[in-house]
């Protein structure tokens, strides 16, 4: 094919406009997000202080506090990722790198990807037959947890499956060829390797869990809570104590949404504060996993 | 090698849990249902773990007043908040599950028809014209002020009310057109009664209904629109014409439901005790209405002597006046 000038200057329009195109593109979602958390913040203000995050719900807005809530949704997220980044990571490592290509296998691939588009409702509607009435599990911290852990281990088996495709045959070949036995391979190379797009997956999944709020009211969370669960840690031994477990719960995105329906204005702007300490949360929480990202991906020499 | 350290250790330790299930910790109060009541619930909540130092726990949920009944009868929880009387399904439930209630009356609300300040030719409504633009009937039909009444101008009409799901819904349908969930449909529904507020506070030509509490921390944005009781007086809605009953019938009493068996523990009695004595201020202090003097004094005294069952019989009533819901024989399988 040849070139000749005017060619040339037309596929650089192109060229230039697509970039022109993407780069407003960027700009327009940034500045609704921008716009958004400002908006946020500044409704806030004046609330988002120490008082607010160490306070029981009260009556009076400025004197309420978002401390059981706080509590409430960490406590949960930490049984949603001990529960759905394990199973979920065991069960993508299992379809890769385990099961025999069959029907079998082809049938819960399928459902998996089904289950990732199921509306969270019908999560919490499960949940509530399942765990509350069946399993006798109370409208507890839990129960909440679980549920978040089922909602979201689609997005973490299906993540982890494409971040363990990528991983080179000749890589598993070359362990093969060294003697290494299927486990070995897959625990020193496969999952390694394989980690960084993991932890994305996983930030993906908590961040999604950590706002939902229609599973956990089905449920039963509760609006107003004044004290704490147990604490996790006793100073007599055993030292551990899994009485949390089972304490009710509230989570952020449910105080807010309480706070915004209240009659009263003032209450308003303690939401805006709530979802400023949510939006906090969620950062912290996928800041940990960047970092744990980043030094996998350090450690990688291939 | 190294040793194994694998995660799905974790996986299995909140499993082990569940075959180690701790007898959970009774000295909470358990309290869900109505949003309507929850302000006031949760104000007394607030003193009572103040005021006993923590002794005492209570939690206070929101799933409706539907979703409440279905945890209470469930046993799942001591004390129902209530915005309308137990439905007879709710009641049959109960019989089945061998739960006895109590049934306690604890504040009024007063629902509230508003317009926008600048509309100044609506002086007050009637049952009649409210059912006019309410009906399903009138759906599509009454879009014109002119079509409400003689000499109204001809601007449109727009409306704002409660979503389907709400017992404020139930309670205004039942009231106005005579049935309950009846209603036009072409209209602005919101189960959020502060999107109403923004709503009627932003529209000139608009029309709506909901809680009094939402009117009382809005007033400078929204204008109450007197109601023409059954006597024939219109009547504004205020703190002084729903105790004695003139802001009629749009103001209704809100319940809770106690548990018989619950009352046994003594944090639950002496919650709903604290209830009593200091519903009406807390009632106050955050907009809702308290009933008069001597109903706290009679829910006491039903309190005390454990009788259990509703005024109601499971129908929805409208217009009811206070001394009825201590007058009438209790009930506990519906009419």
């Amino acid at each position: 094919m040849g070139f000749d000038g005017s060619q040339s200057l037309w596929r650089r329009v192109i060229d230039t406009g697509f970039l022109l195109l993407g780069a407003v593109l960027i700009a327009l979602s940034l500045g609704v997000l921008v716009t958004l958390v400002a908006e946020l913040i500044m409704d806030s203000a004046g609330r988002l202080n120490w008082q607010f995050v160490s306070a029981f719900p009260s009556r009076f807005a400025e004197r309420a506090g978002a401390k059981s809530a706080i509590v409430g949704t960490c406590l949960v997220m930490l049984v949603t990722a001990c529960t759905a980044l394990p199973l979920g990571i065991a069960s993508g490592v299992y379809l890769e790198e385990y099961a025999p290509r069959n029907w079998l296998t082809a049938l819960i691939e399928i459902n998996i990807a089904n289950l990732a588009g199921v509306p969270s409702i019908i999560w919490g509607l499960m949940a509530l037959g399942l765990l509350v009435y069946q399993l006798h599990l109370g409208h507890s911290v839990l129960t909440a947890g679980l549920t978040l852990g089922l909602l979201v281990l689609p997005i973490v088996i299906v993540s982890t499956r494409e971040s363990i495709r990528a991983i080179p045959n000749g890589i598993r070949e070359a362990a093969y060829a060294l003697g290494a036995t299927r486990w070995q391979t897959v625990w020193h190379h496969v999952l390694p390797y394989s980690m960084s797009g993991i932890l994305t997956g996983a930030i993906i999944a908590m961040s999604r869990a950590i706002g939902e709020t229609a599973p956990l009211v089905t449920i039963g969370a509760m609006a107003y809570i004044g004290f704490l669960p147990p604490s996790p840690v006793h100073q007599q031994p055993p030292y551990v104590n899994f009485e949390w477990l089972w304490s009710n719960f509230t989570v952020l995105p449910i105080q807010m949404y309480q706070w915004v329906s209240r009659p009263n204005p003032d209450f308003h702007a303690n939401a805006a504060a709530a979802g400023v300490v949510l939006l906090i949360i969620t950062l912290t929480m996928n800041g940990l996993a960047i970092g744990l990202r980043y030094r996998s991906r350090r450690r990688l020499s291939w | 090698m190294k040793t194994i350290r694998f995660r799905p250790m974790w996986g299995v330790a909140p499993a082990a849990l569940l075959l180690a299930v701790a007898a959970q910790a009774q000295s909470i109060v358990r309290i869900d249902g109505s949003s309507t009541v929850f302000p006031i619930t949760e104000a007394v909540a607030e003193e009572f773990q103040s005021e006993t130092r923590g002794a005492f726990k209570v939690v206070v949920g929101v799933s409706g007043t539907g979703g409440g009944f279905k945890k209470f009868y469930r046993g799942d929880i001591d004390i129902c908040d209530a915005s309308r009387p137990i439905l007879a399904s709710e009641m049959q439930e109960c019989q089945k599950a061998g739960i006895e209630y109590i049934e306690l009356p604890i504040a009024f609300d007063a629902l509230t028809v508003m317009v926008n300040p600048a509309n100044k030719f609506v002086d007050k409504l009637t049952i009649a014209e409210l059912k006019k633009i309410w009906e399903p009937e009138a759906q599509g039909k009454i879009t014109h002020w002119s079509q409400v009444r003689e000499g109204w101008p001809h601007e449109p009409l727009k409306l704002y009310g409660a979503g389907a799901d709400s017992g404020t819904f139930d309670y205004f349908t039942e009231a106005i057109v005579g049935k309950a969930k009846a209603s036009r449909g072409d209209y602005t529904a919101s189960e959020d009664d502060n999107t109403l507020v923004q709503g009627i506070a932003g529209d000139k030509s608009g029309l709506g209904y909901f809680g009094y509490a939402y009117y009382a921390a809005n007033r400078g944005k929204l204008k109450a629109v007197p109601i023409v009781n059954p006597k024939g007086e219109a009547v504004p809605p205020s703190l002084e014409t729903v105790m004695n009953g003139q802001y009629a019938p749009l103001s209704r009493p809100i319940f809770l439901y106690v548990n018989r068996k619950s009352l046994e523990r003594p944090e639950v009695q002496k919650f709903v005790e604290f209830y009593l004595a200091h519903g009406a201020d807390l009632a106050r202090e955050v907009k809702y209405i308290p009933l008069p003097a001597d109903a706290y004094k009679k829910g006491q005294e039903r309190l005390a002597a454990r009788q259990v069952g509703t005024a109601f019989g499971g129908h929805p009533e409208t217009g009811l006046h206070v001394d009825e819901l201590f007058n009438r024989p209790l009930a506990t399988a519906p009419r």
